[in-house]
């Protein structure tokens, strides 16, 4: 019998409202009770939480792990630890992997290489055969076989028809489908947000309405098919407001917003000389955007933060700007950089019990995934984090294979310092154990 | 003689007033030399300079190249068909292979924005953009600026209507900086659908109505409307835009007496320009091609001078 007890912690569960200084019990992987002033059975190993906050293990919904097909940018193993370092304790795994995660052997293959791993990955299955939104994928074989949700992420479902079936099907099943929103043919060729910057930089814009046309579109649908649609990385005010609205009408939507379009702007891919570090898709939009992305967050029409990391090799960014792929790898920089907003108290009303929500039940609820928080009897994933701990980006020491940040070389306060899987210390002061690796 | 404080030269937006008045006023010396007999100063002998162009260039890349051989430097000139690019080597390692062997100035032309930012964050020889995608084309600029300069006497005050594809024109971008830092009023026409997405970020103002933006203009340019350039639908037909946005004689009626008449080149006659503009007397067409080299001269000195011995 393997305990494992937290001692002293803040501990914080955003469900359930509970904020306080309490002792973590987990017994055999999973939570056993959860009650200030607990004695630490004998043989318990015990973690001293002292001026920690405790909280239930951080789940990411978008993730790219690039296993099958593109291992030298990424794979399941590197993937997972990066996440144990990042204070994840699972992550949601997108379908655009070589070859396309669109069949139920592609579901086994990541269940499989995951089990053991340094995090619990939850694998998405693509919404269509080969990402080519033209036919669906076998989406009720693949949800039996294990997939939590299904995405042709990275690629919008430009086909109104497609879209409406998919849904529609989907509802069947209890499916949620996650949406990358952008209309193609607007977007065509685009390098960054359209505006003021890209027309100083010369580089052909996406515009905002390429985002929010489809948004529009796919809300209008989903009042005829009903279902359940989750909007990815949302990027433009005018974006959170037709969510703002959608929900107000009681539409079953949800939606989640990235760390980097939370804190970088447009104005970024002129001020670092065109870095490719800042190229991503949906791209930086401007300030008055990143506003309106707070004030989502911050009033629930957001419901989860995801890093959407997408891990690219530095020869693969090593390019000109054109040239580069789009993607940001945020699993190791994703909690600091937030924690350190909170510190900062730039952004008023966002506190640590909603930050932790928002990467906890919020991501838990969108994907109806068991965590997200502490229920006796249920799964002992903890994030343990020092809030007051120095951190610096340092993507040269990171667990990810790849090194595609903009925020490299910031220094924040607030950082992980425990990862505990199922019971399992998968972290321990930013190095990931190995007894996690081997499965 | 002075020299830029400057390793590159990227772009027009980044200069000061002062800076281009120096390249200017540099540029009119360099113009006497090459109206001597012997067309040859050993300013830069020694020095070794790398022409490199992956996009197809004629005044350009003969300029450059001019310019360098009036000023005693070597050089070696290699288009992106014959590169190793093909072969799917990087842009860094190219020039870092070249650079190795004594370049110490690269001048490149590159289809996509910001490459010259990427390539001079990598070597430690100076660059000169050439022209990159739809970003900056500065020595265009500077030579357009100082074919203004030398046929006006100035450019402060001037208003200068810029006619055409702004949107996706390196040319106007560099101009719209250069111009309005030196003091000139600048406003363009064209077709919406070209114009770039925010032109108030470069403080200039925009009219449909080309009768109406040339109203008392000193000088006049169009622009090349870069066919290769353009996505499918931005305006129904060539002929279409030769009638709307076409600089001719009748369209410019209104501008000042006697205004300059510009274009970058090549130009597509009958299309965005008249024959009869420019080929005639106000033209100052030819004269950019010469500022071209005069001004190529000025700035490998200002940015190589100095370095070394001199």
């Amino acid at each position: 019998m393997k305990q494992l007890m937290i001692k002293g912690g803040r501990v914080i569960d955003p469900a359930r409202d509970y904020d306080q200084v309490a002792d973590v019990l987990i017994k055999d992987g999973v939570v056993e009770k959860i009650a200030p002033g607990q004695k630490s059975p004998s043989g318990a190993e015990v973690i001293d939480a002292e001026g920690l906050i405790v909280t239930p293990g951080l789940i990411d919904i978008h993730v790219h792990l690039r296993d099958p097909g593109q291992e030298y940018k990424e794979d399941i193993l590197s993937g997972t630890r990066a996440a144990s370092a990042g204070g994840f304790t699972a992550v949601a795994a997108m379908a655009n992997t070589e070859p396309v995660g669109d069949d139920p052997s592609m579901i086994n293959y990541v269940l499989n290489k995951a089990s053991g791993a340094a995090a619990r990955v939850y694998p998405l299955g693509a919404l269509t055969k080969g990402l080519e939104g033209k036919e669906m994928a076998e989406l009720g074989r693949m949800k039996l076989a294990g997939a939590a949700g299904f995405s042709d992420d990275g690629k919008p479902v430009m086909d109104g028809m497609m879209m409406r079936n998919a849904l529609h099907y989907a509802s069947g099943i209890g499916a949620v489908v996650i949406v990358h929103e952008e209309d193609s043919n607007l977007a065509a060729g685009g390098m960054m947000h359209e505006g003021t910057v890209s027309s100083l930089l010369g580089l052909r814009g996406i515009p905002a309405a390429a985002e929010e046309a489809m948004i529009s579109r796919d809300l209008m649908i989903l009042k005829i098919t009903g279902g359940r649609l989750h909007i990815a990385h949302v990027s433009t005010a005018g974006s959170v407001e037709l969510l703002r609205r959608a929900k107000a009408e009681g539409l079953n939507v949800t939606a989640e917003v990235t760390p980097h379009h939370l804190l970088l702007t447009d104005r970024l891919v002129k001020n670092s000389g065109y870095n490719t570090n800042t190229k991503v898709n949906p791209p930086l939009r401007t300030e008055n955007d990143r506003q309106a992305l707070w004030a989502g967050l911050l009033d629930g029409t957001i419901d989860a933060v995801a890093s959407d990391h997408a891990p690219h090799h530095t020869d693969d960014k090593d390019v000109e700007y054109d040239f580069a792929p789009c993607g940001i790898a945020g699993l190791e920089s994703t909690l600091p950089l937030l924690l350190d907003e909170v510190a900062s108290g730039r952004i008023k009303g966002f506190t640590l019990p909603l930050l932790l929500e928002k990467l906890s039940s919020g991501p838990a609820r969108v994907l109806g995934l068991p965590g997200g928080s502490f229920e006796d009897g249920k799964a002992g994933d903890v994030t343990i984090i020092d809030p007051e701990r120095e951190f610096i980006i340092e993507p040269d020491n990171w667990y990810s294979r790849s090194r595609n940040t903009p925020f490299a070389g910031k220094r924040l306060k607030g950082a992980p310092v425990y990862t505990i899987v199922g019971g399992e210390i998968t972290m321990k002061e930013g190095v990931v154990t190995e007894r996690a690796v081997q499965g | 003689m002075q020299t830029l404080r400057r390793k590159d030269m990227l772009g027009l937006e980044e200069v000061s007033a002062e800076e281009i008045n120096l390249i200017l006023e540099t540029s009119r010396s360099m113009r006497e030399i090459m109206q001597r007999k012997i067309k040859k100063v050993p300013t830069l002998r020694g020095r070794s300079v790398l022409n490199l162009f992956y996009e197809p260039s004629t005044r350009t890349k003969a300029s450059f190249e001019l310019a360098q051989k009036y000023m005693s430097s070597d050089s070696v000139s290699v288009a992106g068909s014959s590169s190793s690019l093909v072969k799917g080597e990087t842009l860094k390692d190219t020039v870092r292979n070249v650079e190795i062997m004594g370049i110490e100035c690269v001048i490149m032309r590159h289809p996509v924005s910001g490459s010259s930012h990427y390539l001079a964050r990598n070597v430690e020889a100076s660059v000169i953009n050439a022209g990159d995608g739809m970003h900056e084309h500065p020595t265009q600029g500077l030579l357009d600026m100082f074919t203004i300069w030398e046929k006006k006497g100035r450019l402060e005050e001037l208003k200068v209507a810029i006619v055409g594809d702004i949107r996706h024109s390196r040319v106007a971008r560099s101009n719209l900086w250069g111009l309005q830092k030196m003091g000139a009023e600048v406003v363009v026409s064209g077709p919406p659908t070209l114009m770039p997405p925010d032109l108030d970020a470069f403080g200039v103002k925009y009219y449909h109505d080309l009768e109406e933006a040339v109203e008392n203009a000193d000088v006049v340019m169009a622009l090349r409307l870069q066919k290769e350039r353009q996505e499918s639908g931005l305006f129904p037909s060539m002929r279409e835009y030769a009638e709307l946005y076409g600089v001719t004689p009748k369209k410019i009626a209104r501008a000042k007496e006697e205004p300059l008449i510009m274009h970058p080149g090549p130009m597509n006659r009958g299309i965005e320009i008249s024959s009869e503009l420019a080929d005639g007397p106000q033209s100052v067409v030819l004269e950019q091609a010469a500022s071209g080299v005069a001004v190529r001269m000025a700035l490998l000195y200002l940015l190589l001078g100095g370095t070394k011995e001199q």
